[in-house]
């Protein structure tokens, strides 16, 4: 209920600012030429269709895009179902078309069986830009996806993350999720091609907790007395992260001795941040991804962005944004930026 | 439980001096529940017209097969076995299996009439083996059902796992075929899914009010020892009815994969309360032996219009999920409400 009062509050001050802020839009230096500066219409409408309505992150996110909208003298319409179904956004897309809304922001809960219902949106001339989870409709309906961040990204930063809390010297571990995770895999490839840089970190294993915690606790324990003299373990799975932080809590001896780092929800790890047991890990920022998206749906709908490799928009105090080429089965997309690091300055700041 | 029994027996086939007289008196309840639907149906239909702007546009139509049809489909079988006073909660995985079979023999390069006929094959055998398990074994069908629903789910994620079929490199499903997603019938604003469901409620209707064989199921659930001595096959009836169940929930899958233009082995995850909501809002008793295919048509329009008019309002999925629970327990409370009262007096007086 308190949420439900929060999200009412939050819409009203939206609409509030958007009175605010109705005068600001067309300023903006933009630095990447004035093409893309201030060619924003106001007064339009981008229905966000999160994976449902109550997942923490997606709600984050939807606020960041009502955010944006507000800015540009917009509303967000947030719509989706309580279960993370296709069958529960179908009637979302179809209200979207109805309201003849400017563009759709959605977060796919199936890659395919949205297509039909997008296309038809499309048809009707509404912009579609997807995040968090992007659709993968072969050739149509044209979208951008919000890429939350590069594949490269996420790998070398957080074993940059790790050389400077071990000095860059030591040996270091990976505690993954499954072994047949397309993400983690591709990360843990660009850890390695990263670890070359740091000649005095040696990667000694990488072992899989299955993102189960009762797994990851039992690999993380034999990977402890099989390696003595472990200096830091990167966990690029939120259960990993978790479940090795709640387990060196308990362990300050082990604490003491080994960094413990990689990706996290903030909400999971604050206490073990406040309390030292961990200095610092990462994620993206969910709100920050959303403003981006509700930017971009902006920009398209209003013509002042393209879908045009290298094309650029403004996303308001993110700055400007390129659009990366298609690559594999990902379409034209823009990514946010490096994942934001968490640590005790900042972290209390997020409720994801 | 003694007091229902007397209830039942009140209506018994059996009894040739007040068989015409019960029957009379079942149809007149049963009228009169049609008849608040429809007044539910013509509030639904007023407060979207109303409140929403985009309610009367025509696509609301189309839209609102589009989303329900597949669904409604289902509610069919599902009422027949619920009038004989079973329950197949294995409907919704039965449609994800099916979909799933589909969609794997398509990824392996099969034409597509074959891997439909496999998969409506898979659906009579699902449903044969839920048959077997209620109706041969007599075992409870909730249990059962509950049972086949994990079952079904979890053969349709061993058979695509993590893929969407048409996956990458995949023909596309025939186009003429996926086009029931994102078209009416020409001239109509008539899904193809509304249409098939409506003929096979007429179907379903006929047989079940107008032939031995829907007599003999109102019988079966009314009052099965006495539909057994008087020589109706309850078994035969009811194991044949899970196999009529899990081909039309599999054909359900098939009209979904194409609507979708593509499947994934959570296709129509948890719609089985959908369809059990349908078919007791429709009027069709929980206990067996009650209710009308009309009223079940009745239901699938009020259920559809409603999600219609919400979402365009952007009413809260919470709250659209409360409203949907509400009606169902008026379904449920009202029509037995006065028996439930008379149960509870006597024990009021007994105490």
């Amino acid at each position: 209920m308190h949420r439900v009062a929060g999200i009412a509050i939050a819409a009203v001050l939206a609409s509030v600012s958007i009175v605010a802020c109705s005068s600001s839009t067309g300023g903006g230096a933009g630095n990447t030429g004035a093409a893309t500066a201030g060619g924003i219409k106001k007064g339009l409408t981008v229905y966000f269709i999160p994976k449902d309505t109550q997942n923490p992150y997606e709600v984050l996110a939807d606020q960041g895009g009502q955010k944006a909208l507000a800015e540009v003298g917009g509303k967000v319409v947030v719509s989706s179902g309580t279960q993370d179904t296709a069958a529960a956004q179908i009637p979302s897309i179809q209200a979207a078309i109805q309201a003849h809304a400017a563009a759709i922001a959605i977060a796919g809960n199936d890659p395919s069986a949205l297509c039909p219902s997008l296309n038809q949106a499309s048809r009707a001339g509404i912009k579609i830009v997807s995040f968090d989870s992007d659709i993968n409709c072969g050739s149509s309906p044209d979208h951008l996806f919000i890429n939350q961040a590069d594949t490269r990204q996420i790998g070398t930063s957080e074993v940059d993350l790790l050389a400077k809390q071990i000095n860059s010297t030591g040996q270091i571990a990976i505690l993954s999720a499954a072994a047949s995770a397309t993400n983690q895999n591709a990360w843990i490839g660009y850890m390695k091609q990263q670890l070359a840089k740091y000649p005095n970190m040696k990667l000694v294993t990488t072992v899989y907790g299955n993102d189960d915690p009762a797994t990851s606790l039992t690999v993380l324990q034999g990977l402890l007395s099989a390696y003595p003299d472990l200096k830091g373990i990167i966990s690029p799975t939120t259960v990993g992260i978790s479940t090795a932080a709640q387990y060196f809590d308990t362990h300050k001896d082990i604490a003491a001795k080994i960094v413990l780092t990689g990706l996290g929800l903030p909400s999971q790890m604050k206490s073990y941040v406040l309390d030292g047991t961990v200095k610092s890990f990462e994620l993206w920022n969910p709100s920050n991804l959303g403003y981006l998206a509700g930017y971009a749906a902006a920009s398209l709908a209003s013509g002042s962005a393209s879908l045009q490799t290298g094309a650029s928009f403004k996303a308001g105090s993110l700055g400007s944004y390129q659009v990366a080429a298609a690559s594999g089965t990902t379409g034209p997309s823009v990514v946010l930026g490096p994942p934001t690091v968490f640590d005790a300055s900042n972290i209390s700041q997020f409720n994801f | 439980m003694t007091s229902d029994m007397a209830t039942r027996a009140r209506h018994s086939p059996g009894d040739e001096g007040t068989d015409t007289a019960g029957r009379r008196a079942r149809w007149r309840s049963a009228a009169r529940w049609e008849v608040g639907l429809v007044v539910v149906l013509i509030g639904v239909l007023v407060f979207g017209a109303g409140e929403s702007s985009t309610f009367v546009d025509p696509t609301t139509f189309f839209y609102l097969g589009i989303n329900i049809g597949y669904i409604a489909i289902m509610a069919l079988p599902m009422t027949l076995i619920v009038m004989t006073g079973e329950i197949d909660l294995s409907v919704a995985s039965m449609l994800g299996l099916s979909g799933s079979v589909l969609g794997v023999l398509w990824h392996h390069g099969w034409s597509f009439v074959p891997a439909v006929v496999v998969a409506l094959l898979v659906g009579a055998l699902g449903g044969a083996l839920n048959g077997i398990l209620v109706a041969k074994a007599g075992l409870p069908s909730i249990a059962v059902t509950i049972g086949t629903l994990t079952l079904f789910r979890g053969l349709a994620e061993i058979l695509l796992g993590s893929l969407t079929v048409p996956a990458a490199g995949d023909r596309q499903f025939p186009a003429a075929l996926t086009n029931i997603g994102v078209a009416p019938i020409p001239g109509t604003q008539l899904s193809y899914t509304t249409v098939i469901f409506l003929v096979l409620a007429v179907v379903c209707g006929v047989v079940l009010h107008a032939t031995p064989l829907g007599r003999a199921m109102h019988a079966v659930g009314l009052q099965p020892e006495a539909a057994q001595f008087s020589g109706i096959r309850v078994r035969r009836i009811k194991f044949w009815l899970y196999v009529v169940s899990g081909v039309v929930c599999a054909f359900a899958g098939m009209l979904l994969t194409l609507q979708n233009s593509s499947v994934s082995y959570s296709a129509g995850t948890g719609l089985e309360l959908n369809v059990v909501a349908i078919v007791l809002f429709g009027g069709v008793s929980i206990f067996g032996g009650r209710g009308t295919v009309v009223g079940v048509v009745l239901s699938v329009a009020i259920f559809g219009a409603l999600q219609m008019a919400l979402t365009q309002l952007n009413v809260q999925p919470e709250i659209q999920n409360i409203i949907t629970g509400a009606l169902l327990l008026i379904s449920v409370v009202v029509p037995n409400g006065g028996e439930a009262i008379g149960r509870l007096r006597e024990r009021i007086k007994r105490k």
